[in-house]
This record gives structure tokens, C-alpha cells and sequence, in this order.
């Protein structure tokens, strides 16, 4: 390495350490991405709407279109939320935690979705709302750890304290990720195996695939833009308890 | 016995009511904040914390 490129410089991630600085480039991204999701989601839903029929499952295909991107939104949610915790547990980057917290509703929303759709799904096609297979109950124990993850957070006052554990939870749950995503292999269950992230190719009829795979990317811009607003939220919401525990100081101070 | 477009109907439904609640929850808590941070801004309060004695001296 040259001794030019050795000088002390600033990353890309560092950089953002600085939360005014994150707050600005929040500020500048998220109407694009707003408006990009709204984009995306308009195309996505016509082209469900204008694909044809299946032609077993007839109309109910069209449940589909939201059914896997939000399962897959869910999984991806957890992803991000796993490497924020290494970032909050290695690096002690500031947002880190800050994306932990502001990444859980947003998942146990769009694993709720997962689990409504796939049942609303499942009734017709199968002849069950529910049954426990491995899919299903893994997904199942994926809302439950965001719900846990959710509560924990509300339940600890220390900030600092609650970043570390709830990292630490987030890290040994990331074992749940793979087993959903193999679930359909490794056990024998209802729910159907992958067809679209296959080793041969996605085994499903382009006419259905390409409204698929449009409301995915719909979906995952939908999932960023909604996880900047939150984390943007977040950090104004520590502002303000500094700002009051200043204020508060200032007044004790006084009388 | 519910109709195939029943189920469609009923999906779409929930994944508006959903991510639409949760867009409105996110976006309705950044106003709220920003009004609370503007509020703490026109009292005068500041984000650095600042020792009493030298905030005195000042005044």
C-alpha cells in the first residue's frame, strides 16, 4: 500500500457516526425513496393484477404478489438487524442500535403480513388456515422474537444497556433465518419448497414471476424508506430526552 | 364458504390497512417529534449539555 492512500480517512460508515450528518443525508433520501417505492408499488400492483390466472389455484395467485415479498421483507428486516447488532456489539457505531430498534415494528409488521396472507392463502388452496409444519411454525417463532425484541426494548430504561442485550438477542435469533429458509427442505412440509432463489433457476411462469418480482423490489424500497423515517425518528427522540434532561439540570441548578 | 376473489380481497386489505398503518404511525411520530424538538428549541434549550456555573455566568 502506498503511503498515500495509509492518511488517516474517514468512511463512508464512520461518517455517518455523526447524526446530524445522517440526519441530513436522511433528509436529502427519503422523499426519492418515497416516491420511488410509490412508483414501484403502482407498477407492481398492475402487472399483479394484470397477470393472468394460475391454472390450478385460479385468482388466489394473486395473493402471492404480497404474501412473498413480505416474507422475504421479514427475513431481510432480521438480516439488517443482525448486522446492526454487530456494529452496535464490534464497532459501537452510535446508529447502530439506533437501526436495531427502529428495524423491529417494521419486521413484526411485515411478518404479521407474511402470516395473514400465507394463511388467507392456505384456506382455500390447502384446506387449512394453519397448520405447524416447519415453515410455518419457524415463521411463526420469527414474529414472536420481534415481538419479544419490541417488548424488551420498551422494558429497559437504560439505553445503553438495552442496545447490548437486545444485540446479543439478536445475534443467537439469527439461527431462526436459515432454518426458515430451508425449512422446506430439511422437513417434510405443506408449504411448498422455494421456486424462486433455486439452484436451477426460478420454476415459476415468467407472466407470474416478473409481478413478483417488481412487488419485491417495491416492498424492500418501502422497507428502507420506512426504516430511515423511523431511525430519523429515533434519533430526534434522544435529542429530545437530552434536551430535557438539560433542561431539567438547568432548573435544578437554579432554584 | 368464501369465494377465491373473497380471499384476494381480504390479503390486499390486510397489506394496506398494515404497511399503510405503519407508514402513517412513522410519519405522524416525525411530526410529533420535530414539534417537540421546535418547542424545547424556542425555550432556548440546548442539545450540548452545559455546566450551571459557566450557563450563570453567561447570563
Amino acid at each position: 500500500m502506498s503511503e498515500t492512500t495509509t492518511a488517516p480517512r474517514i468512511g463512508w460508515l464512520t461518517s455517518l457516526a455523526n447524526p446530524t450528518r445522517f440526519l441530513s443525508l436522511a433528509g436529502r433520501l427519503i422523499p426519492w425513496l418515497a416516491a420511488l417505492s410509490a412508483i414501484a408499488l403502482a407498477v407492481g400492483l398492475y402487472m399483479a393484477f394484470a397477470a393472468p390466472e394460475d391454472y390450478q389455484q385460479g385468482s388466489t395467485v394473486r395473493i402471492m404478489f404480497i404474501h412473498v415479498p413480505s416474507a422475504c421483507l421479514a427475513m431481510m428486516c432480521y438480516s439488517v438487524m443482525a448486522v446492526s447488532s454487530i456494529g452496535s456489539l464490534v464497532w459501537r457505531h452510535p446508529l447502530a442500535d439506533v437501526s436495531v430498534k427502529a428495524a423491529a415494528p417494521i419486521g413484526a409488521v411485515f411478518t404479521a403480513l407474511a402470516l395473514i396472507t400465507g394463511s388467507l392463502w392456505g384456506k382455500p388452496m390447502w384446506g387449512a388456515w394453519w397448520v405447524w409444519d416447519a415453515r410455518l411454525t419457524s415463521f411463526f417463532v420469527l414474529f414472536l422474537m420481534y415481538l419479544g425484541l419490541t417488548a424488551l426494548d420498551r422494558a429497559m430504561d437504560d439505553a445503553a444497556r438495552s442496545a447490548r442485550v437486545s444485540a446479543v438477542l439478536v445475534l443467537i435469533g439469527f439461527i431462526n433465518i436459515p432454518i426458515i429458509k430451508f425449512s422446506v427442505d430439511w422437513w417434510n412440509t405443506l408449504h411448498q419448497p422455494a421456486s424462486v432463489l433455486r439452484m436451477d433457476g426460478p420454476s415459476i411462469h415468467p407472466s407470474l414471476l416478473y409481478p413478483l418480482l417488481v412487488m419485491a423490489v417495491a416492498f424492500t424500497l418501502a422497507f428502507f424508506t420506512l426504516h430511515l423515517m423511523a431511525m430519523r425518528n429515533e434519533i430526534w427522540r434522544r435529542r429530545i430526552t437530552v434536551m430535557r434532561r438539560n433542561a431539567a439540570r438547568r432548573i435544578g441548578a437554579k432554584s | 364458504m368464501m369465494t377465491h376473489a373473497t380471499y384476494v380481497a381480504l390479503s390486499y386489505g390486510a397489506a394496506v390497512l398494515l404497511v399503510g398503518g405503519l407508514a402513517l404511525m412513522t410519519i405522524l411520530d416525525g411530526r410529533a417529534r420535530k414539534r417537540d424538538l421546535a418547542e424545547l428549541e424556542a425555550q432556548g434549550v440546548r442539545r450540548r449539555s452545559t455546566s450551571p456555573a459557566k450557563d450563570a455566568d453567561a447570563k
